[in-house]
């Protein structure tokens, strides 16, 4: 038996107003093994913890049960201090009697009468913890960052300085993201692509950073500082390195009608493209689905007209294996759909916008060479409707029920540089609140109204009807309470937004954890919000959440740093609570290997003794506990019970049940 | 059944680490009450909790077992509380299929941030179980003192 | 057929394609076949029986027999081929090891089904097609073999050899309308009252001999978490009320989507207990929850418990569902 010693904290106040701390290490005194109980103030102190050391090397205690704060809180402080005393750091136990006691039960006795039992069930625990020693695994130093935006080239640029190799993967044909399509930024109103492009350039110069565009990720093994990483190349029908960037091809595809993303459809492409000029690579692409040399066999224009020999119509896609330390999200996202939202007639008039495509009808580089017009029938508008939360801070369906952040104040930079550069234009503004926190963002939004006279609108547009070549607005002021009609030239609809449709089955990839919205989860989100709760996995941008430029950038250094952190160490210590498998009583029956989401667990046929001196081959499992996690779901999948987990065994768990019901 | 008032079920809750515990310290952060009858153990996760936990607990005279995991889609481990729960539905049918009250057992989804839904459902959970008083069907007689 | 067996066991064995063959032989009773190992023809001449009790499932024997040396062949029925498959998929039977000879089966029969005809003093059952000539000490007597079928094979929910090196016979379909859940069905319509009271009167008899685990196929542990004594759940004796339970429910859920329906824990249960109603309850959860599943029909298919869909039905399903209210 082991030579138990408890520990009852008063928390100050906190536990001992409403537990007796010493009845508590009184009746816990008597308990099968218990040497040595005692209670103090603060455990955690410097004191307490000294009082610990002291009793463990005074007592020779074998195990230790602490009865204090939520584990969740200080066991790792605990830990520590036994493996200071000598003690294994695995031999304590944490009954919570805080959070789960005196803070939430009134009544002294009830508290002292729980606390004691929850004590009870440590102990019985304790008894049975066996000393574990956390393995170590090597850290491959190198990052990967999954996505080219803002959020990706920052984190990139960060890592790289630091001196470590970093692969940015993106899965369009250049890297930029979204920030490369606005074209002003709030609140300095400077060009966006004057501040993006060099950076990209930088990225693409930086010779610790490889650009991977047109590539999505295939698959994600292993774990932190060992991840075995699938990239899919798409194929692009263009030597990436042969192709010079000239557009000669781009300029002579007869093929026409292709849809141009990079300004939302509002123009066309060729079907070998280079997305703008600015583009890194500056490299064109060919879009399969428009070619008409991949689709009939006949053209081959592009290979004519290209000097260099880059067209390559038989590329296919590769696959490179890759391995690094560290994976940075940095996934982005984009406008919610509005097909769903008739009453603002967006899917019938080409004249409602989303504040996106306005963007790039504002843009000098955009469809109209940065004037104004209208997409319908290229006029002059002259009334601008813009309206807010359309799909944010929404409870049906077919919304958002989150702030997307940022509409609020790319809504005030519109209205403000429609009035700068088209003075004979009114601009109204319908919104629910107007939300400015940030440095210089009300200040902002003042001089819109005061300075610019943006009539700004509390109130929602309740339809839109498009008729007579206008727009016809119906809306409700609120604060007048009075029915508004505009006859509008355009709307602009500030679309909620939403994370990338590629994040649900990276994060699947990843098992990284994400929330309904399918927003990556933060390991903490106030202490730990720039790393997910799968160690080794980082978080840039707004794939963790709607926000704007400067924040996505700190994000990306923040995360940029956490990832340095990891790939500075050369060795990463394991959590020691892993599975593990008892060979004498495995079945080999690969139902553990079927439940467990890390792979960790492989087969080995190995020659056991039979009886009469005759050996038998058997099949029995293996847990690589570099890569167990320790979720335990192996262990009830097992019938015959020779999985096991360390620190939350069958026994331990069985001797707390026990304990609890005695 | 006559109910008293004085009958006090013993409660056991299986918490995940990740979630459900942290949505209970969170339920004692914000004070919010719940009775001393419920009795917490942490698991890693609720993959972790074996059937024969939960009968363990009720052969030593546990009242009521509930088991509280991450929010489907969101497990610390990504899958395993899709395994918890696909088992649970099994055994908890199988139980109820033997005739023993099937709102002994119970499953919920408890989220680190929803400490008032943890205290919200253990209220209700007790209250469930004192109303069906004490567990006699599943219980060993040699193990009561 | 069970000259044609002998006939397959011989020359199997004779041409040196196989070392041992696995089969039944005349018990204690006649009634009462036991599995056998034959080595020669002259053993099967002697001591090899087929007849209408050659129920015993032999799949679970070639996970030791497969593991000794040289070849040995089986003769196994449809619902033999359905354990057979799911210990193959569990990697408990060396496959190149094991010859298996898929034999056609339309039904056993069960002697109480016999005896409670009326027959008694029964001495010898022969078949003659669809009817059984029985020799009693009080004379010769007849019954439709159909009567006298095991509950097992009255609810047979395959005739066909799912897998088999070679067969005897034509084997059949699998069987959709078995009605093996009926019984089933009736338990989940009583109240909650009335299911205890039905257990606690069928379990309540357990003498916890074991004879359901050591046959069946699926509780092939190396170790029973039962013998272990570190299991926390160890014991022998069906000391009360509790263990009958907590052995029964744990033994059906250690073999729940592993479970093929073969039948054997009931046909060898001394105590007459029905526990296959136990593991179809399972079987019939999870067809109704998660879609029709039968363990052992091929190697790929994920049990069930060892599967999941992101929008499984949650627990709570079982206080919404069904059954009389108590």
């Amino acid at each position: 038996m082991q030579r138990i010693g408890v520990f009852v904290c008063w928390c100050g106040t906190n536990i001992a107003a409403t537990v007796d701390v010493e009845a508590v290490a009184e009746a816990l005194s008597h308990e099968p093994g218990v040497v040595y109980s005692t209670n103090y103030q603060y455990m955690c102190s410097q004191a307490g913890q000294d009082m610990i050391r002291d009793a463990i090397r005074e007592y020779q205690l074998g195990g230790i049960v602490i009865c204090s704060c939520s584990p969740r809180m200080h066991e790792t402080t605990f830990r520590k201090t036994a493996e200071r005393a000598g003690l294994n750091p695995y031999m304590v136990e944490i009954a919570n009697i805080r959070e789960q006691c005196s803070w939430i039960h009134k009544d002294k006795a009830t508290g002292t009468e729980k606390a004691i039992i929850l004590g009870r069930a440590a102990i019985a625990k304790v008894h049975l913890n066996a000393p574990l020693i956390a393995g170590e695994s090597p850290v491959t130093k190198r990052a990967l960052v999954i996505g080219g935006g803002i959020a990706g080239i920052q984190t990139a640029l960060d890592i790289a300085d630091a001196g470590f190799p970093v692969d940015i993967v993106e899965k369009k044909p250049t890297i930029g993201g979204k920030m490369a399509q606005i074209d002003k930024t709030f609140p300095t109103l400077d060009c966006a692509a004057c501040i993006l492009t060099p950076k990209m350039v930088d990225a693409a110069q930086n010779e610790n950073i490889r650009i991977l565009s047109y590539s999505e990720v295939e698959s994600v093994k292993g774990f932190v500082g060992n991840f075995h990483v699938t990239i899919r190349r798409k194929a692009r029908y263009v030597k990436e390195d042969v192709c010079t960037g000239c557009g000669l091809c781009t300029e002579k595809c007869p093929q026409k009608k292709v849809p141009n993303e990079f300004n939302l459809g509002l123009d066309n492409r060729r079907a070998i493209y280079i997305p703008f000029a600015q583009a890194v690579p500056k490299v064109a692409t060919i879009d399969p689905g428009y070619c008409t040399m991949l689709k009939t066999g006949k053209c081959g224009v592009c290979a004519k007209v290209c000097t260099a020999g880059a067209i390559d119509y038989k590329q296919q896609d590769t696959f490179l294996e890759e391995e690094y330390g560290a994976i940075v999200v940095a996934t982005g996202f984009n406008p919610i759909k509005l097909d769903r939202y008739e009453e603002y007639a967006y899917a019938q008039s080409p004249d409602v916008v989303t504040s996106l495509e306005f963007e790039r009808l504002m843009n000098a580089a955009g469809p109209t060479g940065g004037t104004l017009l209208r997409p319908s029938d290229g006029q002059h508008p002259h009334t601008l409707v813009f309206v807010q939360c359309v799909g944010s801070r929404e409870t049906r369906d077919c919304g958002k029920p989150y702030c997307s952040k940022i509409c609020c104040m790319y809504t005030a930079k519109h209205a403000m540089l429609c009035r700068e550069k088209y003075p004979d234009t009114e601009v109204y503004v319908f919104y629910i609140d107007v939300r400015t926190p940030g440095k210089n963002f009300d200040e902002f939004y003042r001089r819109a109204v005061e300075e610019y006279g943006v009539h700004y609108i509390k109130g929602m547009v309740g339809k839109v009807i498009p008729e007579g070549g206008k727009l016809k607005v119906q809306a409700a002021d609120l604060l007048s309470n009075e029915q508004l009609h505009i006859d509008a030239d355009m709307v602009i609809l500030a679309a909620a937004i939403e994370p990338d449709e590629s994040a649900r089955s990276l994060a699947t990839m990843l098992t990284a954890s994400m929330d309904t919205n399918d927003f990556f989860t933060e390991a903490h989100p106030k202490l730990r919000p720039v790393e997910s709760p799968t160690a080794g996995i980082f978080l840039s941008g707004v794939c963790q959440g709607p926000k704007d430029i400067p924040e996505t950038v700190a994000q990306a250094g923040a995360a940029a740093s956490k990832v340095i952190g990891l790939l500075v160490k050369d060795k990463l210590t394991c959590n020691p609570c892993v599975a593990e498998a008892d060979e004498l009583m495995c079945n080999g029956c690969s139902s553990c290997e079927k439940v467990c989401p890390y792979g960790a667990i492989t087969y080995q046929d190995k020659e056991f003794r039979g009886p009469n001196r005759t050996t038998l081959l058997r099949r029995v499992a293996q847990v690589n506990p570099a890569v167990c996690q320790g979720c335990g779901a192996c262990t009830v999948a097992c019938p015959s019970g020779a999985m096991d987990l360390k620190g939350f065994s069958t026994s331990q768990i069985m001797a707390e049940v026990d304990a609890i019901c005695k | 059944m006559q109910v008293t008032n004085e009958f006090k079920p013993t409660i056991v809750a299986f918490c995940c680490n990740w979630c459900s515990y942290a949505g209970a310290d969170l339920s004692g952060t914000n004070r919010l009450s719940y009775p001393a009858n419920v009795k917490i153990i942490r698991v890693p996760c609720s993959c972790r909790v074996n059937p024969m936990f939960i009968l363990r607990a009720f052969q030593r005279g546990a009242d009521g077992v509930i088991l509280c995991g991450c929010h489907p889609g969101d497990c610390h481990y990504t899958t395993g509380n899709y395994y918890t729960r696909r088992r649970m539905t099994l055994l908890f049918s199988m139980l109820d299929y033997l005739g023993i009250e099937k709102e002994r057992t119970r499953v919920e989804w408890v989220s680190a941030a929803e400490g008032a839904k943890f205290a919200a459902t253990m209220n209700e959970f007790v209250e469930t179980v004192t109303k069906l008083g004490e567990n006699k069907r599943l219980e060993d007689l040699r193990c009561k003192n | 057929m069970q000259e044609l067996i002998k006939a397959k066991a011989i020359e199997l064995l004779e041409s040196g394609a196989v070392d041992r063959v696995l089969g039944w032989k005349a018990g204690e009773f006649f009634y009462d076949l036991t599995p056998a190992v034959f080595t020669s023809a002259a053993e099967v001449e002697r001591d090899f029986v087929y007849s209408v009790f050659s129920g015993a499932n032999f799949s679970k024997y070639l996970i030791a027999e497969s593991r000794k040396e040289g070849k040995v062949a089986a003769f196994l029925k449809p619902c033999d081929t359905y354990s057979f498959n799911q210990l193959l998929k569990e990697h408990r039977i060396w496959r190149d090891r094991v010859h298996v000879v898929g034999i056609a089966c339309d039904g056993m029969c069960d002697i109480d089904k016999i005896r409670a005809a009326g027959a008694r003093g029964v001495t010898a059952v022969e078949r003659d097609g669809e009817t059984l000539r029985i020799s009693t000490l009080y004379g010769e007597r007849t019954m439709a073999k159909a009567d006298a079928e095991a509950e097992r094979c009255v609810h047979c929910k395959s005739r066909k050899l799912v897998a088999y090196d070679e067969k005897l016979g034509e084997d059949g379909e699998v069987i959709a309308d078995s009605g093996r859940f009926d019984q089933v069905a009736q338990l989940e319509a009583m109240t909650p009252d009335e299911r205890y009271a039905f257990w606690r009167g069928e379990l309540s008899r357990c003498i916890r001999c074991n004879a359901c685990r050591d046959v069946c196929p699926a509780c092939s542990c190396e170790k029973c978490v039962f013998d272990n004594p570190k299991s926390g759940i160890a014991q022998k004796a069906a000391a009360n009320s509790f263990e009958e339970s907590l052995f029964h429910i744990i033994r059906a859920f250690h073999v729940a989507s592993r479970c093929t329906d073969c039948g054997e824990c009931s046909r060898v249960c001394p105590q007459k207990i029905p526990l296959h109603l136990l593991n179809r309850k399972f079987i019939k959860d999870i067809d109704e929850l998660y879609g029709d599943y039968q363990a052992g029909a091929d190697l790929e298919t994920k049990p069930p418990l060892m599967a999941f869909t992101t929008d499984d039905c949650e627990p709570s399903v079982v206080y919404e569902r069904g059954g009389k209210q108590g």
